[in-house]
């Protein structure tokens, strides 16, 4: 009886560690692949998929940078702490406002600005695309910084009011008491006890704004203005069947994600957890 | 990769901070109410209504008139747009993909990921529990447009590793133009997608399983429960929040899917991978059929908000306690 009971707990952990290995292999090799590739020549990549490339020559990386991928990690970057800044502040006042302070009308206040979480971007496109045209922010760094805030100032919000709620309100009225203004107790008082959330806000808007494709794509058209995800699209296009090149770029594209992400994990995860029930 | 920064405790109950509370305290402006106070919010407020309500309302407006497009005027068409939708083979093959999507996703997001986040949970080592979880995760990291061009290239007939994957295991006659062809293309698209997004979900599972209190696990074991009872009895009802939750975001999501669509095969072959955010797209923005595209994203936003309204209901229920 017993030995049986062994010999299950055996097989069930065989086959788990299988399950588990095949798994991982399955999420790292195409991602090892995209790597590798981006080092090899156009006929090593033709001639065997799977070889390793004969000698690691940085020449595809350099191709690609001087082949735009320089202007799009430029507009990439600049929209990410652009909108970044923005959204986290904006989001910061927003969910002190909701939570700190006797507002008139609060419920309605909190549910129109956590309302737009139930909005999906392709919902507003076409008068988007329309009033930026009339704004002239159309296909200018602008539209991207306006639309990456406004859509994720309800989740930005959301994730710092919850958190904000929690704080004990003896704390302002003993700021007030000691002569605090409003503002005084938000800056020195509130906003510092929030550095948690407000990291695993930062980190989340990170990731969208670096990652983000429809805006890009339908706000911006060319001439440079393009950030990273709609560049790799060009760069295939335009550069036809000169695929390492395209390779290295999507490589360039992935490893500043990758690296923010293994370097701030526990709070990528506590903002992915609390954000969940949005 | 557990919850190492939990919110300061609540307000003290009442007993606790007495020595304020004997004060007279009526002059203080945190307690009075304070019109002043939406200041606070009126930048959230004003990018909102201008960028994100707006534009909404006047897609109703849009989904309602017929464009010329060249002389830019609109016309009045009423509810046109919307029957030219029900007879549209494209849209019904949109709406199909949506929910295939959904459906798929369903079943390696929520279900898959829950089983593989008890497998994982369930290993002694919590470096080895971390670093799986974090390994999963990695795909996530990168943005869909990397996986996609990524699968795009997989899927590719002559440098694609699946196929000559294939032909490595005497399986070459499996081989196909994965993208090429109506048959396949969609599933493709949809398997990228759940190689992207199912370490995401296992994590938020893994944070769920967690929280349930390693009591249980182990009076059931004392009372001989094995493995498989222990997860039908303990783990599906404990994680039960979290689960309707994942089925709520992930069918809302699929209704929203654009970006992989768009890299790997625009819509094509034949619109056999058009989804709702595509033909919306495509409409709008190369056919400057704008009315039309407005009547898709009114479709796409009746869906998605009726999906909004179930998760708000269901976050509002009483929580599972133990």
């Amino acid at each position: 009886m017993v030995s049986k009971g062994y010999f299950f707990a055996v097989i069930g952990r065989v086959f788990a560690w299988t399950f588990l290995l095949g798994l991982a292999v399955i999420v790292i090799y195409p991602l090892l692949w995209m790597l590798l590739n981006g080092f090899k020549t156009n006929s090593e990549l033709f001639a065997n998929p799977f070889a390793l490339p004969q000698q690691f020559s940085w020449q595809n990386y350099v191709n690609a940078w001087n082949r735009g991928v320089s202007n799009y990690v430029t507009t990439s970057v600049l929209v990410t702490v652009t909108s970044t800044i923005a959204t986290v502040f904006i989001s910061a006042w927003a969910a002190y406002g909701l939570s700190r302070v006797k507002i008139p009308f609060s419920k309605f206040w909190t549910g129109f600005i956590l309302g737009g979480l139930m909005l999906a971007p392709t919902v507003a496109l076409v008068p988007l695309v329309k009033l930026m045209q009339a704004l002239g922010l159309y296909n200018t760094f602008w539209a991207l910084l306006i639309l990456y805030t406004a859509f994720r100032i309800p989740f930005t919000t959301f994730l710092i009011r919850a958190y904000m709620i929690d704080l004990p309100f003896e704390i302002d009225e003993a700021a007030e008491m000691d002569g605090a203004s409003r503002w005084k107790t938000f800056w020195h008082i509130i906003l510092p006890m929030c550095t948690p959330i407000l990291v695993s806000t930062v980190l989340l808007h990170v990731l969208f704004a670096w990652n983000e494709y429809i805006f890009a794509m339908v706000f911006t058209n060319g001439t440079g203005v393009e950030p990273l995800p709609v560049g790799l699209t060009s760069l295939m296009s335009k550069h036809g069947t000169d695929y390492p090149v395209v390779f290295a770029g999507m490589a360039i594209a992935a490893i500043p994600v990758l690296v923010l992400f293994f370097a701030s994990q526990r709070y990528f995860v506590k903002g992915l957890s609390e954000g969940v029930g949005k | 990769m557990t919850l190492t920064h939990s919110a300061p405790p609540r307000r003290h109950p009442s007993g606790a901070p007495a020595r304020r509370s004997g004060r007279p305290s009526p002059a203080l402006f945190s307690r009075r109410l304070s019109p002043r106070g939406l200041l606070w919010l009126a930048p959230a407020v004003l990018i909102l209504l201008s960028f994100v309500y707006w534009p909404l309302v006047q897609n109703f407006a849009f989904s309602m008139t017929e464009w010329d497009v060249y002389t830019g005027t609109q016309e009045f068409v009423g509810l046109e747009n919307f029957s030219r939708l029900a007879t549209d083979p494209v849209f019904q093959r949109s709406l199909l993909n949506n929910l295939l999507y959904a459906g798929l996703s369903l079943i390696f997001q929520v279900a898959g990921a829950l089983l593989l986040a008890v497998v994982i949970e369930s290993r002694r080592s919590e470096r080895l529990r971390r670093a799986l979880r974090a390994i999963y995760f990695v795909p996530s990291a990168i943005s869909l447009t990397v996986a996609g061009l990524l699968f795009y290239f997989i899927y590719e007939p002559k440098l694609g590793m699946l196929n000559h994957l294939l032909e490595a295991v005497n399986l070459g006659a499996l081989a196909q133009p994965w993208l090429g062809q109506e048959s396949t293309a969609m599933l493709g698209i949809i398997m990228m997608s759940q190689w992207q997004g199912f370490g995401y979900s296992t994590l938020l599972f893994a944070v769920a399983i967690q929280r349930i209190p390693r009591e249980l696990y182990e009076a059931a074991e004392i009372d001989g429960i094995g493995p498989v009872r222990q997860f039908f009895t303990i783990t599906v009802p404990l994680v039960r929040e979290m689960s309707g939750l994942m089925v709520i975001v992930t069918i809302s999501g699929a209704f929203q899917v654009f970006n992989e669509v768009m890299v790997m095969t625009s819509g094509g072959p034949n619109n056999s991978t058009q989804v709702l955010g595509t033909w919306l797209y495509h409409n709008g923005f190369s056919r400057n059929d704008f009315g039309y595209a407005a009547a898709i994203a009114t479709v796409i936003f009746v869906v998605t908000i009726s999906i909004g309204l179930v998760q708000m209901w269901y976050t509002k229920r009483r929580r599972v306690q133990w």
